[in-house]
């Protein structure tokens, strides 16, 4: 899939939610990727670093929780991973198996920093973007 | 980490397999931390809006078809025997998507069906918001199946609800019997399997169809696989029948 497309619904995602908190940055991202999602985890994350740039996520840590395709069979009851392209009880072989997890493409949970009102002249000069890192050449 | 070759920044990200490890983070007393438990689908907007056009079609007892496939498989070859088959027993109407040109849905009202275009430019796959856009070009009311052709491509579409009804991924013999293993996301999607192009398969002897659907089976799919040819019309009567099954309106009067 586009992880780019994806990496940019997800700043946004992010920012939303930051807003609702009045968070003043972002510091990290955790997001869920089942192995049946058709998401490239190294993508996303490289997708995730053109993205992120002049958001509140500029500097967040994007922490990516990869998850394998489980499943538990209708059949024995027997509950494992299987691999992708062989979706079967690893017990009894049967094909007729519920999926408990990998199809996952979820935001689980943000870091988010908030300043308490009483704010130094450091971190206001912090928070001007001609201050900030600027990413290093064509990280996509 | 080498400073200069920009590989220093991958390090702000971490992937793990199974559990989390914390992340510390070195911040000063004057900020206040806080955690916010999210757990919503990173594709929730398209969700949102699918589910909204799933409703539309519902609502108007529209059975929708979304035809995916590999480009060239025979999406619209397809759509113009099936509507040549079942336009005298029921309202049909399609939703082209390409990412130029309005060629197929020329071919399709050239049938005599309305066909709405959407020309996506870059987007690799249709989303709900298109289709979306596209059914208020349509009066569903005067509809009883509707066929949303996506973009060829076998890997995005998978991924993107558009409010269907039914997937009907096509595979043709030129693609080779394995194509259901080298892309499971999409094939596991498939609610129906059609061989599209059959009429090839006395001459592409090496496509052992037996195979192509024990792949299917591979994924844990119970979908049929169904040879048809768009150039046969003979071919066709299971896949109409199907859809037949689906239309309960129109049971009865399909072969």
């Amino acid at each position: 899939m586009h992880e780019l497309g994806l990496a940019r619904g997800l700043v946004s995602q992010a920012q939303r939610i930051a807003g609702q908190h009045d968070a003043e940055r972002i510091d990290e991202i955790v997001v869920r990727i089942g192995a049946l999602s058709g998401v490239e985890t190294d993508l996303l994350a490289r997708a995730f670093l053109a993205a992120r740039v002049g958001s509140l996520v500029e500097r967040a840590i994007l922490t990516i929780e990869e998850c394998p395709l489980e499943v538990r069979c209708a059949h024995c009851g027997w509950c494992g991973p299987v691999a992708v392209h062989s979706i079967a009880c690893a017990v009894c072989g049967a094909r007729n198996v519920d999926i408990v997890a990998g199809a996952e493409l979820v935001l689980v949970r943000l870091e988010l920093a908030q300043l308490n009102g009483i704010v130094s002249d450091n971190d206001q000069h912090e928070r001007r973007r001609d201050t900030l890192p600027k990413p290093r050449g064509d990280n996509a | 980490m080498c400073k200069t070759c920009g590989c220093a920044t991958l390090a702000s990200y971490t992937v793990h397999s199974g559990a989390i490890s914390p992340v510390t983070h070195h911040h000063g007393d004057h900020e206040q931390r806080q955690t916010i438990e999210v757990m919503e689908d990173l594709l929730a907007n398209n969700d949102r809006v699918a589910a909204h056009n799933r409703e539309h079609f519902n609502h108007h007892g529209v059975l929708a078809i979304n035809l995916m496939s590999a480009p060239g498989s025979g999406k619209t070859s397809l759509l113009e025997a099936t509507i040549d088959a079942l336009k005298d027993r029921c309202r049909i109407a399609v939703i082209e998507g390409d990412l130029e040109t309005e060629n197929d849905a020329v071919r399709i009202r050239a049938k005599g069906v309305p066909a709405v275009q959407i020309t996506t430019g870059q987007a690799c796959h249709l989303d709900a918001d298109m289709v979306h856009r596209a059914l208020h070009q349509l009066d569903l009311s005067s509809l009883d199946l509707v066929f949303i052709e996506n973009v060829g491509n076998l890997v995005c579409p998978a991924s993107f609800d558009l409010g269907q009804t039914m997937n009907v991924v096509l595979l043709s013999p030129p693609e080779g019997d394995d194509k259901p293993a080298k892309y499971p996301v999409m094939f596991r999607k498939a609610d129906l399997v059609l061989l599209a192009k059959s009429d090839l398969l006395g001459l592409l002897d090496d496509f052992d169809v037996d195979s192509a659907e024990s792949r299917i089976r591979g994924l844990a799919n119970p979908a049929p696989l169904l040879p048809v040819s768009a150039r046969r019309p003979e071919t066709l009567s299971a896949w109409l029948a199907w859809l037949a099954a689906l239309m309960p309106g129109t049971r009865q009067v399909v072969a």
